[in-house]
């Protein structure tokens, strides 16, 4: 049983640290990311807090290797997909068949909006320097071509459950022996069409976000990235005993809604459907799962939805679960990634993170999520759900070696 | 294990949203610019969700019910797309709005259906599928990897059916744009010209096209998928000859058995030195069709390809539109399509006849 494909390190930037070390002290800390924006120009400044990577294009830029007009989304790749490489034992990279599996949601439209403004007042305004890395595509090849990755290279958008769905096609790519390791996760730097949309949607907090609580009016936006490495079980036994595979992703599944474009049903029947595969193909049951990282986004659709599903398929018995998102912010395309990165160091570490700002149960649910950080538990598995528009529903399980 | 196409649907700039042979006659065209030829959308979609539709989105969904309907089948168990571009048009609404109105009284619409996955979502919301769904929107690979990742589900056994497909509109703003890249023909073009033009650019098209995947072979079946790869960034000729080469003997393809290629020709004479040289100098004596003359070039024009191969497969008979080079003979057996996007994204796809 299993996905067959092992992690073998990872890698993580977003509003509460530039990798992962930093996000893990931040956790500790109980210090959470979001603030009022200071990198992205929006005339919704003062409304709507956010959760910004904490570094301007410049720094980014340096941090990266990369030029500094290119799209936020494309720096922040680089670094977490760099980290997630240089956390693994693996060496030169150009040693294997490697794969580059990318999600993200808004490409390069960090450029591409400012672009838009010079050209609707004419129409041979406007740098086509901005505009020419627009395509998701194009983030996901600026990063590969720097880190000179060229066996498979990939993008995926199923929207907020686009990198947990790059996990299991790279888990595809390994098993049927197309490459011998996969970069695979996430990206999405913040964007006024982003925070516009989901403005329109109503569904954004102009307080800090409350997921799984009673109280929860909406979530806020954040940005990042985060990638895992995975590798084969016969590559992860010749990893020098220096820097061992962290864990196993052991189960993964994909399942669609089919209620709303938008909207979660009521009853979350793709996110149960999503938990419910992923642990047949890890061979689990519910009451082998010692800790969920949930969706949570915060809002009041997605919460009930997902929190309605976890009850039908645990009850009566509920792992420890909280959603990370109550820090980072909702990161969208890097959501999938960066907590996929999460569980696998839970996994590794024994760590059960904090939910922010939780005071008042959901009334509906038997169960509320965990409000302080611990590290040293016992984790054999751990479930990271992923949910989105268009129905979209990913869950992910990762294992103990 | 064997994979199969059980159904296909294609809405492209020719009149191919109809099940039976491939349309007879070319619809012309001139300029840089091909589009879509719109079927009545009433056929497959309910009135009141057409006209919120953005274009892309009923394009996709058409092909699509038209392989299920050429299928025999209600409901796929999953479902993949590709598209590079996504929904390009409420892209464009929404952006346009949000700058000319400062952010403020936006409404919800177009960016609800402005993210990649929108045509895969509404696909599984109307026939209430709630399988696998995913969708790919990498560049000249975007359909690729939709296939590839079919394939690898379907192999894995627990899967029967897959509804797999590549949707890419072009709009006004992103014809202007993609001009100022410099990517089109400067002179007068048509279908019948174009492919011998011999002179720098292209024509730009749009298009979707859908595929019913299986592993058992019914009496729907339209063809085999034999093979499929990509190559990112071929350092030069001698890389894509080798792969090909490598390909064909992966999948036991002797050259002889090939009865016809179909190549990405567009009229770029740089990128169809690529063409050429394969055409001479690995498969020489096998006649070659082409379809950008018929769609237009863009990301996933690969896809019409395939529609296309499926037809001639099915049908057993080439249509002379298509035709390039040389003279087919006998039955149809074994398809390969070689197609590059911007010389970049090179892939090949190999279908046998059933």
């Amino acid at each position: 049983m299993g996905s067959g494909a092992w992690i073998a390190g990872g890698g993580v930037i977003c509003g509460i640290g530039n990798n992962v070390a930093e996000c893990l002290e931040a956790f500790r800390r109980m210090e959470s990311g979001m603030a009022q924006m200071q990198h992205l120009r929006s005339v919704h400044r003062s409304t709507f807090p956010v959760a910004e990577v904490k570094a301007d294009n410049k720094t980014l830029a340096a941090m990266a290797g990369m030029p500094e007009y290119i799209s936020r989304t494309a720096l922040l790749s680089r670094i977490a997909a760099q980290e997630a490489w240089n956390s693994t034992g693996l060496g030169d990279i150009s040693q294997y068949r490697v794969g580059f599996v990318s999600a993200n949601t808004v490409g390069g439209m960090d450029k591409t909006e400012d672009f838009f403004a010079d050209y609707l007042e004419n129409e041979s305004n406007g740098h086509l320097r901005q505009v020419v890395h627009h395509e998701c595509g194009a983030v996901t090849e600026l990063v590969a071509d720097a880190m000179g990755i060229r066996h498979h290279i990939s993008t995926i958008s199923t929207a907020c459950s686009s990198a947990a769905n790059a996990l299991m096609y790279g888990s595809r790519l390994i098993n049927n022996n197309m490459v011998d390791v996969v970069i695979a996760g996430g990206t999405d730097a913040l964007t006024r069409f982003t925070l516009n949309g989901f403005n329109t949607l109503m569904i954004l907090d102009q307080a800090a976000c409350r997921p799984f609580d009673d109280t929860r009016t909406g979530l806020n936006l954040g940005e990042g990235a985060g990638y895992v490495v995975l590798i084969s079980e016969a590559l992860a036994a010749e990893l020098p005993a220096t820097h061992p595979a962290w864990c196993r992703l052991s189960g993964y599944a994909n399942a669609n809604d089919a209620y709303h474009q938008t909207a979660s049903s009521p009853d979350g029947i793709g996110n149960f459907l999503a938990m419910q595969g992923a642990l047949e193909m890890s061979g689990l049951t519910p009451a082998d799962i010692d800790y969920i990282n949930l969706h949570g986004t915060g809002t009041q659709n997605n919460d009930i939805a997902e929190g309605t599903a976890i009850a039908r398929l645990f009850a009566p018995a509920f792992p420890p679960l909280s959603s990370t998102k109550s820090f980072t912010g909702h990161t969208l395309g890097a959501s999938g990634g960066i907590e996929a990165v999460f569980s696998a160091m839970a996994v590794k570490e024994g760590i059960i993170y904090p939910n922010a700002n939780f005071s008042k149960q959901i009334k509906e649910l038997p169960f509320s999520p965990v409000v302080k950080f611990s590290t040293g538990n016992q984790l054999q598995h751990v479930m990271s759900n992923s949910f989105g528009f268009g129905g979209n529903c990913s869950s992910l399980v990762f294992s103990k070696i | 294990m064997n994979i199969y196409i059980q159904g296909t649907g294609c809405v492209s700039p020719q009149a191919t949203a109809t099940e039976g042979p491939f349309p007879a006659a070319v619809i012309p065209w001139q300029g840089a610019r091909l589009k879509n030829w719109d079927p009545d959308y009433k056929q497959w979609i309910d009135v009141k969700l057409i006209r919120r539709m953005g274009r892309v989105i009923k394009m996709g969904v058409a092909s699509a019910k038209l392989s299920l309907q050429e299928a025999g089948i209600e409901k796929p168990e999953a479902i993949i797309t590709g598209t590079a571009y996504g929904c390009l048009d409420d892209t464009g609404v929404f952006l346009t709005k949000m700058i000319n109105q400062q952010e403020e009284l936006l409404t919800p619409t177009a960016f609800i259906q402005s993210t990649h996955n929108t045509v895969a979502g509404q696909i599984a919301l109307m026939l209430g599928c709630h399988g696998y769904n995913n969708t790919f929107v990498h560049k000249g690979f975007s359909f690729e990897n939709a296939l590839l990742d079919s394939i690898m589900i379907l192999r894995e056994g627990r899967t029967g059916s897959i509804l797999a497909g590549a949707m890419d509109e072009l709009t006004d703003h992103s014809f202007k744009i993609l001009s100022r890249f410099d990517l089109y023909k400067k002179e007068p073009v048509t279908q019948d010209s174009l492919l011998r033009s011999n002179t720098h650019g292209t024509v730009a098209g749009e298009g979707a096209a859908s595929f019913v995947l299986g592993t058992e072979k019914g009496a729907h079946t339209k063809a085999k998928l034999s093979g499929l790869t990509t190559l990112y960034r071929p350092a030069g000729k001698a890389e894509i000859m080798a792969d090909i080469e490598a390909f064909l003997a992966a999948h036991s393809c002797n050259r002889e058995e090939i009865s016809l290629i179909i190549t990405g020709r567009n009229g770029d004479v740089a990128g169809d030195e690529w063409y050429e040289h394969v055409e001479n100098n690995l498969l020489p004596e096998i006649p070659v069709a082409c379809f950008k003359h018929l769609c237009g070039e863009y990301p996933t024009a690969s896809a019409f390809a395939m529609w296309m191969a499926c037809r001639i497969l099915a049908e057993q008979a080439v249509p002379a539109s298509a035709m390039f080079k040389g003279n087919v003979k006998g039955k149809q057996q074994k398809i390969l399509i070689y197609n590059h996007h911007k010389q970049t994204h090179h892939s090949l796809i190999l279908l046998s006849a059933c």
